[in-house]
């Protein structure tokens, strides 16, 4: 039996989270206070994953911030940014508009999170 | 005649919003929000990452979405706004100069005022770093926003100082946009900024954590060459023979936040010298009647959500005293005392005569400790015990004080807030 200590960021309370594991079995999750640490903990040991954020460039110039719109693999935030980097998009931007269909392969949409 | 207004809110952020929306709700029609910067939702327009208003909304939202909730129900409400206006003085019978480019300078004469102006960073000035002044050394928030709203990537090589959570934001910031972060180095045995940030803004991009550690020289004449980093002591102090060189382009400080209370100060509020706030009462009530505080002008909070509840409660009590419900009977409060660590509470008295059914204490201590209790004593009599695995500067506290609970055992001489520990 494998045992991991995480620190939870599903919220600021920073939650020190015990977490056995058998292989890529998880056995079980202690130090939790709510079932969003269960679900991270079980997550970051298998499969880690981030929301990203960043700014996309405007044609007209400046940047407006951009999220995914759901977490992604850990893995590929880079190559997340890093698409999104090369973009350049038209004014005016809503709050909410899709910017791209598909980041880096994970068929998660980036859009924007403030109006320009 | 001078123009009146029943209330007036000092900032338009998260604060001055959430307090404008809650006193229009209370029935509270002529209110003005003034706000510095060109559009509202004060820091939050450049704090792009999300993680707010998971207490608020039961969901992460980014900065700039956070501020848009309240924008729309501060448009909604139809509550009137002065963006591009600074406010230049208030003097304590509450009449109120500001002034912007269309309209100059006006005075206005406030019923009550909010004052909700945030806090700014503590600047280079401030903290004894050796060495000469080139270009390449920004606060954490000046590079945040140069890079969020702006567009620009102040430099390739990072070294941080500080460990507050604006500090550790930038790192994953600056990581992302393609910079080098090298390092981030703390003065203190501990981080400042929330456990979350160490593990998604550090770990993930295995940028080293150098706790212990300050800036004692800094290379570079006209444009930033390098740092020296060293360990210190316990009590501060550069241990020789531990010096390290980083070359490095740019050096973000993020060593505190101090709350921005030139206007507080020269109306003659009463200050507490530990948050650099004023001190309030349990209705967030300065020592200038009808002047209320909240939001990180009163004392600098750690999450935007606990800024929207506080500043509420400020509106809704700013709205009943403009309205005669707030008891003005003669103040005689019962003061909260700390022990065992604790540094401050706000508020710092309570009426118990005035005070609603529930009264939030939120206060930080001055140090790490594991394994104690939060305590709450009416004089000698216990009324709450709370086990905590940990607390730490760099995360805020808070009690809730019921007013069941002191009717039950009488006015107190006292209330004791206190860390127990084994």
């Amino acid at each position: 039996m494998e045992k991991k200590v995480l620190t939870c960021i599903g919220c600021p309370m920073g939650c020190t989270l015990t977490v056995e594991l058998e292989g890529n079995e998880v056995k079980s999750v202690e130090g939790n206070t709510c079932k969003r640490g269960d679900i991270y903990a079980r997550k970051e040991v298998t499969n880690p994953t981030r929301i990203v954020t960043t700014t996309v460039r405007l044609k007209s110039g400046g940047v407006v911030s951009v999220k995914t719109k759901e977490d992604i693999p850990k893995e590929k935030i880079m190559d997340c940014v890093n698409e999104i980097k090369r973009l350049e998009v038209d004014t005016p931007v809503k709050i909410g508009q899709i910017i791209l269909d598909n980041v880096a392969g994970t068929g998660v949409p980036v859009v924007a999170t403030s109006f320009r | 005649m001078m123009k009146q207004c029943d209330l007036v809110i000092v900032g338009g952020g998260p604060a001055g919003l959430a307090a404008a929306i809650a006193a229009k709700k209370k029935g509270i029609d002529d209110i003005l929000i003034v706000e510095r910067d060109d559009r509202l939702g004060g820091i939050l327009n450049q704090c792009i990452h999300n993680g707010f208003g998971l207490h608020t909304f039961q969901e992460e939202l980014t900065g700039p979405e956070y501020a848009y909730r309240f924008i729309c129900q501060v448009k909604e409400l139809e509550i009137p706004c002065l963006t591009g206006t600074m406010v230049l003085d208030i003097t304590p019978e509450k009449i109120i100069t500001i002034m912007n480019r269309k309209d100059g300078v006006v005075q206005l004469q406030a019923k009550s005022i909010i004052l909700a102006m945030g806090c700014r960073e503590r600047p280079r000035g401030a903290l004894n770093i050796p060495g000469y002044r080139p270009m390449g050394i920004y606060s954490a928030g000046t590079a945040q926003r140069l890079v969020n709203v702006d567009g620009y990537l102040p430099g390739k090589e990072v070294v941080i100082l500080g460990s507050g959570d604006i500090g550790l934001i930038m790192a994953r910031r600056m990581t992302l946009e393609g910079a080098k972060v090298k390092v981030v180095a703390e003065l203190m045995p501990y981080s400042g900024g929330l456990k979350r940030n160490i593990v998604q803004c550090l770990d993930d991009f295995g940028i080293p954590l150098k706790l212990r550690h300050t800036v004692v020289d800094i290379k570079g004449k006209k444009k930033l060459e390098g740092v020296t980093l060293a360990e210190v002591d316990e009590k501060g102090k550069p241990v020789p023979g531990t010096e390290e060189y980083y070359s490095c382009d740019t050096l973000l400080l993020s060593c505190g936040l101090i709350p921005e209370n030139e206007l507080s100060r020269e109306m003659g509020i009463a200050m507490n010298p530990v948050t650099n706030g004023p001190i309030v009462d349990e209705s967030l009530e300065s020592s200038i009647s009808g002047v209320f505080v909240c939001g990180n002008v009163l004392h600098v909070h750690d999450l935007v959500d606990f800024v929207s509840e506080e500043a509420k409660c400020a509106g809704e009590n700013a709205a009943d005293y403009i309205q005669g419900k707030l008891s003005k009977v003669e103040r005689n409060p019962v003061f909260v005392e700390v022990e065992g660590g604790i540094r401050y509470t706000v508020p710092a008295s309570v009426a118990p005569e005035r005070m609603r059914d529930k009264v939030k204490i939120r206060f930080r201590t001055g140090n790490v400790y594991r394994d104690c209790y939060i305590s709450v004593y009416l004089d000698e009599n216990r009324i709450q015990r709370k086990k905590k695995q940990i607390v730490t500067p760099g995360e805020m506290e808070e009690v809730i004080l019921e007013k069941t609970k002191i009717e039950e055992n009488g006015r107190p001489g006292k209330i004791r807030i206190v860390l127990e520990h084994k």
